[in-house]
């Protein structure tokens, strides 16, 4: 693979002197933030007001009072735009506006992607038994709606059963002349293998069953991200270390990405999101798993609330037969480089150039 | 001065009519009435008042978007042959066809809305405001629909002004602007062809075809409807269309129908040849995928549409009567609205990239908005050729007394 391949990102971030300031952005036209010491001030000033107003809003309960800072996240600029002031002051609305909604406090975490890190995915196959003890784990970390009408559930991870081929000796008589008499055998449509007409509505009694293989399948967090180029006002991004984020206070809910997505891997909230006070995680980041809202896209961002603070993310944590695997993929001592190294590795539709860093690997 | 008595004149002959015309007027209004309180269900309960899912989240509304991108760039079909090949009796309603690529091209954006799951962000795509694009190809899109509105709004009135004044047109302004709109035409349509050909996760859509798939069929559908709104014209106001013209739009539907069967039934044998994975979608289309057959039916109509009514185009006895004309016309239009629209859009998703096979139907929902953005449409459409002709049978006039329409 060629050089020039590597996002602009990676390369760019050997030449950012220390880390004076968080790392950039992915768009190499969103150079690293200077900050003077009248913006500072600029910005303390502005923070205070509206942290002043937050908490008249909260105090109040007033309605007019979160009219006010619904109205102010409405006017908000695209989070990648924002200066880091601006940033703090929709975290801090953010904040109010959903511990006051939830009961409880909830922290809207702002941390940027770190310098030295791409962040890597990779999954054993061969060792998955289909229990979706993962997707669960993911809904409740995560925020996803939970109500009861077909489109209140959101799942980020599907989990696809495949049936094992099964070839035998009765079907060789069932093959039939196709078109021009070219003839097609009696075990010819019998599923073997990966094939993505994978089936995950499965409610066996137990897990694994005999008859199949499971291969769980979510974001693939691409490097050349289809989803990314279609997007009409650049809501959904890649972010230095590896994820592809959105904005969802800027998301128009076009829907371009998920048109454009081979991997089925984004979601559109088509009601208003249902999660209860009590299942709520207060323990958010801002681009990634706080609260939605109705009209807007989401989907994995590999637990950016946990991941930026160097835990694992809550499929990874969960999986009981450690099927799951996450790193750094520039560390060449991380799980997941070993894995690269070692092991057989495939991606998912590779023919497509999304070039994802979610790797499927077998013993 | 002269300006503010052209729109007071303007204004005041299109808003009068007789029983018919205040008839007509007021059952679109009431559509148009249904069509709000849905657009308010849709931005309050969300959009899961329509029959999208995240499986297939491009349904109906989409589908009308595209087609009437192609109903707009059709315009041009009137355009060209007056101003290219200079002929007589479309150059007499050149501005007729620009009323209508107006209208088309309003009742696109108000798909639009309806299509967005936040409308009231959309000023997020604005520049400068918000962001602007130029690798998305809905971006572009939103850029050449605008800009092809700004065109024929001023070509088409900037005809109307000086024919309301008595001047003479400023042929160093005005031919430069109508060059610029024709190929403008077929780029909004080829646009919005890649808007979806451009994906190649969506393997039905996915091939370089589509382009010209959109163009013939544009071609055919836009100048179908401009036939029977022409007939209407003739035979309920005073102007008169010359036969001429109706006679060229004929053939330039009947070849551009024709092409487009030829491009759909190059695709069918393509994608059924190989029978890939890939061929998925147009299976499911022709004859269902794992028992779920409800496009089935649209496919077939359309196909039966569209074939029968090339045969009626090409027999002389129907194509050359004005009688029987609209009848091969109205089973164009509607076979490519299916064909184009739903047909189109919908196996797109199926199945899903990862093999998931489901269906769409549109809710009542999605069935009354659309009726009413069409409702919307004939309502400015109406208001728009009426004062057009109006202004060119010299009856809405600078200095002179309005006259009551008919």
């Amino acid at each position: 693979m060629a050089v020039n391949d590597k996002s602009p990102a990676v390369q760019g971030k050997a030449e950012v002197p220390e880390n004076s300031a968080p790392p950039a952005s992915a768009d190499p036209s969103k150079a690293v933030l200077k900050t003077s010491r009248r913006d500072f001030l600029r910005g303390g000033g502005m923070l205070s007001l509206s942290s002043l107003m937050g908490t008249a809003a909260l105090m109040s309960h007033s309605s007019d009072a979160r009219a006010a800072i619904e109205w102010a996240e409405h006017f908000q600029k695209n989070y990648r735009l924002m200066t880091p002031e601006e940033k703090n002051e929709a975290r801090i609305r953010l904040e109010k506006r959903y511990s006051a909604e939830y009961g409880k406090t909830v922290t809207v975490d702002t941390t940027e992607a770190q310098p030295g890190v791409l962040m890597g995915y990779a999954l054993n196959v061969r060792k998955c038994i289909g229990c979706r003890r993962c997707v669960k784990a993911c809904v409740a970390e995560n925020n996803q709606t939970r109500g009861t009408r077909p489109g209140e559930r959101i799942e980020w991870i599907q989990v696809l059963r495949m049936e094992r081929g099964e070839f035998s000796k009765e079907k060789m008589d069932h093959g039939y002349p196709e078109g021009l008499g070219i003839q097609v055998g009696g075990n010819a449509y019998t599923p073997a293998g990966q094939v993505l007409e994978g089936q995950y509505h499965y409610e066996p009694e137990a897990v694994p069953e005999k008859d199949a293989t499971y291969m769980p399948i979510a974001c693939m967090q691409c490097e050349k991200p289809p989803c990314v180029k279609v997007c009409p006002v650049r809501t959904t991004y890649r972010e230095a270390d590896g994820p592809v984020v959105i904005d969802y206070n800027w998301c128009i809910g076009c829907r371009m990405c998920m048109g454009a997505c081979p991997y089925w891997a984004r979601r559109i909230n088509v009601a208003n999101p249902v999660l209860p006070k009590e299942e709520m995680n207060p323990v958010t980041h801002y681009l990634g798993n706080r609260p939605r809202m109705r009209g807007v896209v989401e989907k994995c961002h590999w637990c950016l609330q946990r991941t930026r603070q160097g835990r694992y993310p809550a499929c990874v944590e969960v999986c009981p037969v450690g099927a799951r695997k996450f790193g750094n993929l520039l560390d060449p001592e991380s799980e997941v480089s070993l894995i690269l190294a070692r092991k057989n590795v495939f991606r998912l539709k590779a023919e497509l150039n999304t070039f994802p860093k979610f790797f499927y690997f077998y013993d | 001065m002269q300006l503010i008595s052209f729109a007071s004149d303007y204004t005041r002959y299109v808003l009068k009519g007789g029983t018919k015309f205040y008839a007509w007027m007021g059952s679109l209004a009431v559509l148009i009435v249904g069509m709000m309180y849905v657009f308010y269900l849709q931005n309050t309960d969300g959009l899961i008042v329509t029959g999208m899912t995240s499986q297939i989240h491009d349904g109906l509304y989409f589908a009308n978007l595209v087609f009437l991108v192609g109903v707009a760039a059709g315009a041009v079909t009137i355009v060209f042959p007056a101003y290219v090949y200079h002929h007589e009796g479309m150059h007499k309603v050149t501005v007729l066809g620009e009323m209508l690529a107006i209208t088309a091209v309003i009742m696109v954006m108000m798909f639009v809305f309806a299509h967005m799951g936040r409308p009231d962000r959309l000023w997020h795509m604005i520049p400068i405001i918000g962001i602007y694009s130029f690798s998305s190809m809905l971006g572009w899109d939103v850029m050449v629909l605008t800009g092809y509105l700004i065109l024929n709004f001023i070509v088409g009135f900037y005809y109307l002004w000086v024919k309301y004044t008595g001047g003479k047109i400023n042929k160093a302004f005005f031919m430069p602007l109508v060059y610029i709109s024709i190929v403008w035409a077929l780029s909004i349509h080829t646009v919005t062809a890649f808007l979806i050909s451009t994906m190649p996760a969506r393997p039905m859509w996915f091939h370089s075809m589509m382009p010209i798939r959109f163009i013939t069929t544009a071609f055919a559908a836009g100048p179908a409807l401009i036939i029977l709104a022409f007939l209407i014209v003739r035979k309920n106001t005073t102007m008169w269309i010359e036969d001429s013209a109706i006679k060229l739009l004929a053939t330039i539907v009947t070849w551009c129908l024709g092409i487009a069967i030829f491009l759909t039934m190059s695709e069918v044998v393509v994608e059924l040849y190989a029978r890939t994975e890939h061929a998925n979608g147009l299976y499911y289309l022709m004859f269902g995928l794992h028992g779920l057959t409800s496009l089935v039916p649209w496919f077939w109509s359309a196909v039966v549409l569209m074939v029968v009514s090339f045969v009626l185009f090409l027999i002389p006895a129907i194509r050359n009567n004005m009688k029987l004309l609209p009848i091969p016309c109205v089973m164009a239009f509607a076979g490519i609205w299916i064909e184009k629209g739903m047909g189109l859009i919908v196996p797109g998703f199926i199945p899903s990239p990862i093999g998931e096979v489901s269906e769409y139907y549109p809710t009542f929902v999605e069935w009354l908005m659309t009726l009413g953005i069409w409702a919307f449409g004939f309502f400015i459409l109406t208001i728009l050729l009426k004062g057009a002709i109006g202004i060119l049978q010299g009856e809405i006039k600078f200095g002179g007394q309005a006259v009551a329409a008919k």
